[in-house]
């Protein structure tokens, strides 16, 4: 299977284990992503806060190189899979945004959690597993922007979304329900009001542990580098520990895969997840 | 003598509600106050001005009210408003053409680090067309807190560093060319 690969900025960086994960499973499963050709930022939050012209046409150059090859767009992070969505919606509906020039726009763009579900499906998902991720209890977090607003993003249930529920659920993980699983972490007010941020994401941290849950998985480079990256800071201010694993979905199914490098990226998590994963005897 | 509470002087213009509608698109005329924007909004209790009363505010043409308010840079843009709006406003999208809007009047935001982070963003992808992430916050941090700023970044740059998740060096689009005549058709500001 082949389609078009649509990294974007964070995956370069600090989301470095998402794409470690999703490629090394994705090559697990015969799949072949073709990055964009000199694919640009997607104007993330920013563009549309102060732009609305700049916000349109940056999403829209790399859906204007997807229309090239008309394969199916595949996006790893929720804000860059909005935007390339939003542009989409106004290409199709035949709006004219700088730097596009005819737009065929026969593929579809899709968040990845739901391109392996959709398009893999239950049977080849857990036909792949080589260590069932029993017992590990996790809640599946989702965030603002894999499925909001709706009228944008295509969701069929966006106030509670099952793809990623679903597909760990083939893995043999142990999905808790709860009723966060698209609520807002905070990730952008991080550098700008990073009280409000703490206060957002102790709601989703004492959710999560309420829900029965052990670890959190998400499939949003921002959302896990606040939830991951912020804890010890979180811990300060309340002055109450958390210590809580959070995973991308990609590196679970690596580990339930038995991907060689599985490990690796598990060690560039700032909680440490690895020995959660040990004490289970899946690592 | 009792004290008087002396009302704001407010001075409506109906001009502001169309502005903001053929911005936006959005029918901010169609909000009926049932607060189900407010009541879902994660950031509800940081605002000055609740969401809902915002789009009142708006329909009055409240112009100035709206723009200095603090609520539409303390909006994160999660789009819980827009997804249960039962007129099917786009209430997200609304709080976007504020921020232009008051951007591009140079009205002094209530909250000074959002728009400065925005640059900081947009300054980034102008130049390499893709974000650097580490170069993007050093910049936003040092506008936003001066040397005192950079000094708190220290500790968790280095946990960044050590844990790979820094990039050396930056990538960026080969066709810069492209990104500027992006840059140059939005006449974006500054």
């Amino acid at each position: 299977m082949e389609v078009s690969y649509y990294p974007g900025c964070s995956l370069e960086g600090t989301a470095k284990e998402y794409s470690e994960s999703l490629e090394g499973v994705a090559h697990l499963m015969d799949i072949n992503l073709r990055e964009l050709k000199d694919w640009n930022c997607c104007g993330a939050s920013s563009a549309h806060a102060l732009n609305h012209r700049l916000a349109l046409s940056l999403a829209a150059r790399n859906l204007a190189v997807a229309d090239k090859s008309g394969l199916d767009l595949v996006v790893p992070c929720a804000a860059c899979f909005q935007r390339l969505k939003v542009a989409e919606k106004k290409l199709v509906a035949g709006e004219k945004i700088d730097g596009v020039n005819g737009y065929g726009g026969k593929f579809k763009v899709k968040h990845v959690a739901n391109f392996f579900w959709e398009d893999l499906g239950e049977d080849r998902l857990s036909a792949k597993v080589k260590v069932p991720l029993e017992n590990l209890q996790a809640v599946c977090y989702y965030g603002c922007l894999t499925t909001r607003p709706p009228k944008v993003t295509d969701a069929a249930s966006a106030e509670n979304p099952m793809s990623m529920d679903s597909l760990l659920t083939c893995l043999g993980v142990d999905v808790r329900p709860w009723s966060y699983k698209a609520d807002c972490c905070g990730g952008s007010l991080i550098l700008t009001r990073p009280d409000i941020a703490r206060d957002l994401m102790v709601k989703l941290l004492d959710a999560a542990v309420e829900a029965g849950a052990e670890c959190i998985v998400a499939g949003c480079p921002m959302c896990l580098s606040n939830l991951d990256g912020r804890q010890g800071e979180i811990s300060k201010a309340t002055g109450k520990e958390y210590r809580i694993p959070i995973f991308y979905f990609t590196e679970l199914m690596g580990i339930a895969y038995k991907h060689p490098s599985a490990k690796k990226w598990l060690r560039r998590h700032i909680v440490d997840p690895r020995p959660l994963l040990s004490q289970k005897g899946l690592i | 003598m009792t004290a008087v509470e002396v009302l704001p002087n407010l001075e409506p213009q109906s001009s502001f509600r169309q502005k903001v509608e053929s911005l936006s698109g959005e029918s901010i005329s169609a909000c009926f106050q049932c607060m189900k924007c407010t009541n879902g909004c994660p950031l509800a209790s940081y605002m000055d001005i609740t969401p809902h009363k915002l789009m009142r505010e708006i329909q009055f043409g409240l112009k100035d009210e709206v723009l200095k308010s603090r609520t539409i840079w303390i909006c994160a843009s999660c789009e819980t408003c827009s997804t249960r709006c039962p007129n099917g406003i786009q209430i997200a999208h609304v709080m976007d053409t504020l921020r232009q809007i008051g951007y591009e009047e140079n009205i002094e935001a209530a909250q000074r680090s959002v728009p400065l982070l925005h640059k900081a963003f947009l300054g980034s992808i102008k130049k390499r067309g893709r974000v650097y992430e580490g170069e993007m916050i050093l910049a936003y941090t040092f506008k936003n807190e001066s040397w005192a700023g950079l000094f708190k970044l220290v500790n968790f740059g280095l946990t960044m560093f050590k844990k790979g998740k820094v990039k050396i060096i930056p990538s960026g689009v080969k066709a810069k060319s492209d990104i500027k005549q992006l840059y140059k058709a939005s006449e974006l500001k500054g």
